[in-house]
C-alpha cells in the first residue's frame, strides 16, 4: 500500500496534498498498489477526507485523538509510525512542507529506515527511484532506498494535481499518542494569508535593482494581477526591504514555480540555485551582461521602472 | 550549560558543482570548503548562551582529516573544545550521521545540541530530528528565535508564510536558521587561540547506509533562451510568448 500523510494546517488541507495524492495515485497504477491517506488531528477530519477522493485516493484513515492538539511533531511522528506499522504500507509520502520535513525524519528514525526529502520525481525502475535536487538545485540525484517502507517527502509544485473522482472509504483508527516534548502553541502569520513562495505557481521577485522598499508597490501590483507571490534576493531581505520569508536562494527558500519573474536581480549563483527548478524564468535587468540572463528563458534588457509597469499593462490587456 | 554544536564541512556557496563523468559522484577537487552556513548560526547561538550562563561549547564534525581546517574556523569564533569523528568520507545518508552523532554525544553531559536546519550540500534536513529521536530529546528546527528557561524552552520556527511559536522540554536539539542571530567574525586573537585547542579524534563503527545515490546529473536544460534588447517596447511580444508559447499566464 502507498500511504500519504495528509498535511493539515489550521484545519485545512495544504495545497501540496493534491500534488502528493496525484503522485501517489500515479505510482499506485505503475506498481499495482492501493493508495490510502491518513489524516491526523484532534477532530473534524472526516470532512477533509473527501478531498483526497477528488484525486483518486480510495481510502482515508482518520486518526482523531485529543493528544494530537496542539500540533506536536514528535507526538505526530509516533502516531504516524504506528499507522505505518498497522497498515504495512510499503511506500509513505508526505508534502515537503516545513511540517513534512520536520516530522518525517522522526518517523524515519522511529522505523529505522531511509527517508528521501524534497523529491521532485518518483518512479518504478525495478525498484523505486527518487529524484531530488541537491546543492540547492545545482545538481539532481537519483536515490534508491534499501529499507522498507520507502519514505519520501514530495517538493511542492513538482506534480500537477490531476482530478479523478474516487469514492473514499473512511476508516477510523486509534493509536497511542505519547506525551509531547515539542508543541506548536501559535501560528504567527506575518504575511497575512498571502501565498508562500514555495506554494505559488508564479513568483514576482525583486533584487537590489529595485532600489528600495518603497518601490515594491509595482511588483505587488503585478503579483496581484497574476495571483502570484512576491519574492526577493538575499540583500533585499537583509536590508529589511522585504520580510525574510520572501528570501529565495541557497540560504533562503528553494522554489519551483511555473513562472519566475526576476526584476533587478543580478543572478548570483546562490540566488540562481534556489530558482533553477522553475519551469520558466523571465528576467528584467538593465545590464545585458547580468548573469541572470544565462538562466532566463526570456530576458528583457531595460530599466525595471520602465519595463515592469508595461508588463502589468500588457498582461491586464490579454487577461481582459 | 554545556553545548555541542554539530557542523558539516560543505563546498562554498559559489562553487560550481561538477558531476564526474558517468554521473557516479561529485568531483571534489578544487572545492573551497566552508562551515555549512546554517551551522554558523548554531555556533553563534551556543556561544551567546554560554557567555550568558557559563559552560562550554564543543564543536563536533564527522569527516576525514580535511575537516579539521573547518573545525578550527569554528573554534576561532570562540568555542572551547572540538571532536572530529573520523571517517573516510562524509556520509551522504543522514541516518548514518545521526546514529554516529548520537553514539558519540550520548553520555557526555550536554544540555543542548545545536545543528543547522540543513547542510547546504545534501539539503537533507534530517539530522536534527533523527538525532533527537535517538537521544529521546526534544527537537525544534528551522529556529529563528530561541529562549531557554531552566528545563523548558520557547522557540520561533519558520514555516510557510510566517512562523510557529513552539514550546519544548530540555534537553533539546535545536536546528538553527538564518535570522536566529548575526554570526560574529573570526578575529586574529580567536584564530591564534583556536590553533592551540586539541581536536579529539573519535573512531566509531558507522552503521551501513540505508540509501544509495545511483547517479548525479545536471538539471535538464530548457529550451532556447531569448534576449529582448529593447526594454519596454519588447514587452508586448514577451507577454504574447508567455501566453501562447510558454503558456504560463
Ligand atoms: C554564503 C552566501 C549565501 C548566499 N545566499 C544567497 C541566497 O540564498 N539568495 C540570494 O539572493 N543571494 C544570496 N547570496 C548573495 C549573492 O551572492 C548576491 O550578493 C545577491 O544575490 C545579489 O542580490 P541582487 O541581485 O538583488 O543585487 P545585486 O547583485 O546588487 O544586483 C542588482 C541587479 O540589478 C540591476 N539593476 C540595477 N538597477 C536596475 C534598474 N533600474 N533596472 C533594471 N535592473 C537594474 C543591476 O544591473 C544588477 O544586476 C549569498 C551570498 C553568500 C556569500
Ligand atoms: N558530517 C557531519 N558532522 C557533524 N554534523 C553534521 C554532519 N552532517 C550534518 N550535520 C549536522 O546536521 C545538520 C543538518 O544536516 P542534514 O540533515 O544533512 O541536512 C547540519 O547543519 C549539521 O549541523
Amino acid at each position: 500500500m502507498i500511504l500519504i500523510i495528509s498535511d493539515i494546517q489550521e484545519g485545512k488541507l495544504r495545497s501540496v496534498n493534491a500534488e502528493v495524492y496525484t503522485a501517489a495515485v500515479a505510482l499506485g497504477k505503475e506498481t499495482g498498489q492501493p493508495v490510502a491517506t491518513v489524516l491526523l488531528g484532534a477532530s473534524g477530519l472526516k470532512e477533509l477526507a473527501a478531498t483526497a477522493g477528488n484525486y483518486g485516493v480510495e481510502k482515508a484513515i482518520v486518526v482523531e485523538d485529543a493528544g494530537l492538539a496542539p500540533f506536536s511533531p514528535d507526538a505526530y511522528a509516533a502516531a504516524i509510525a504506528h499507522v505505518i506499522r498497522e497498515t504495512g504500507a510499503s511506500v509513505v509520502l508526505m508534502g515537503a512542507t516545513f511540517t513534512g520535513k520536520d516530522v518525517m525524519p522522526r518517523v524515519a528514525q522511529h522505523l529505522d529506515v531511509a527517508l528521501v526529502q524534497d523529491v521532485i520525481n518518483v518512479r518504478d525502475e525495478g525498484g523505486l527511484v527518487f529524484t531530488r535536487p541537491m546543492y540547492a538545485g545545482k545538481v539532481h540525484a537519483d536515490v534508491r532506498v534499501q529499507t522498507s517502507p520507502a519514505l519520501a517527502t514530495i517538493r511542492p509544485k513538482s506534480y500537477k494535481p490531476a482530478e479523478q473522482a474516487a469514492d473514499v472509504a473512511v476508516e477510523p483508527m486509534s493509536v497511542s499518542v505519547p506525551a509531547a516534548k515539542v508543541q506548536v502553541v501559535a501560528y504567527e502569520g506575518s504575511s497575512n494569508g498571502k501565498l508562500d513562495v514555495t506554494e505559488a505557481d508564479i513568483i514576482v521577485s525583486g533584487g537590489r535593482g529595485m532600489q528600495g522598499a518603497d518601490k515594491w508597490g509595482m511588483l505587488e501590483e503585478l503579483a496581484d494581477l497574476l495571483g502570484a507571490a512576491t519574492g526577493c534576493s538575499r540583500p533585499v531581505s537583509d536590508d529589511g526591504w522585504r520580510p525574510h520569508e520572501e528570501h529565495i536562494g541557497q540560504t533562503g527558500k528553494t522554489v519551483s514555480p511555473d513562472l519566475y519573474i526576476a526584476c533587478g536581480i543580478s543572478g548570483a549563483i546562490q540566488h540562481v540555485a534556489g530558482v533553477s527548478s522553475s519551469k520558466f524564468i523571465v528576467a528584467v535587468n538593465k545590464d545585458p551582461e547580468a548573469p541572470i540572463f544565462k538562466v532566463a528563458d526570456y530576458g528583457i534588457v531595460g530599466d525595471v521602472f520602465d519595463v515592469v509597469p508595461v508588463i502589468t499593462e500588457e498582461i491586464r490587456k490579454v487577461k481582459g | 550549560m554545556n553545548i555541542a554544536v554539530c557542523i558539516k564541512q560543505t563546498p562554498d556557496t559559489t562553487t560550481r558543482i561538477q558531476v564526474a563523468d558517468g554521473g557516479g559522484e561529485i568531483v571534489d577537487d578544487g572545492i573551497q570548503w566552508i562551515i555549512s552556513p546554517y551551522d554558523e548560526f548554531a555556533i553563534e547561538e551556543a556561544l551567546k548562551l554560554t557567555e550568558a550562563n557559563g559552560g562550554e561549547v564543543t564543536i563536533v564534525s564527522m569527516g576525514p582529516a580535511r575537516v579539521e581546517k573547518t573545525i578550527r574556523e569554528a573554534l576561532a569564533m570562540g568555542a572551547q573544545k572540538a571532536i572530529r569523528i573520523d571517517c573516510e568520507s562524509i556520509p551522504n545518508d543522514p541516518g548514518v550521521t545521526a546514529k554516529v552523532l548520537a553514539e558519540v554525544l550520548r553520555g557526555r553531559g550536554f544540555d543542548l545540541i545545536f545543528t543547522g536546519r540543513q547542510a547546504i550540500d545534501g539539503d537533507q534536513a534530517q539530522v536534527p530530528g533523527r538525532l533527537a529521536h535517538l537521544l529521546d530529546w526534544a527537537c525544534v528546527s528551522v529556529v529563528i528565535d530561541l529562549a531557554i528557561d531552566g528545563d523548558k524552552g520557547t522557540a520561533l520556527r519558520e514555516v510557510e508564510g510566517g512562523s510557529e511559536r513552539v514550546h519544548f522540554t530540555m534537553p533539546a536539539v535545536i536546528g538553527a536558521n538564518r535570522h536566529l542571530n548575526e554570526p560574529r567574525y573570526r578575529n586574529m586573537r580567536g584564530i591564534m587561540k583556536a590553533k592551540r585547542i586539541p581536536i579529539e579524534v573519535v573512531q566509531v563503527d558507522a552503521p551501513a547506509p540505508q540509501l544509495e545515490i545511483t547517479s548525479y546529473s545536471y538539471p535538464p536544460q530548457k529550451g532556447e533562451r531569448k534576449l529582448f534588447e529593447n526594454g519596454a517596447s519588447d514587452v508586448a511580444e514577451v507577454v504574447r510568448l508567455l501566453r501562447e508559447e510558454a503558456q504560463v499566464i
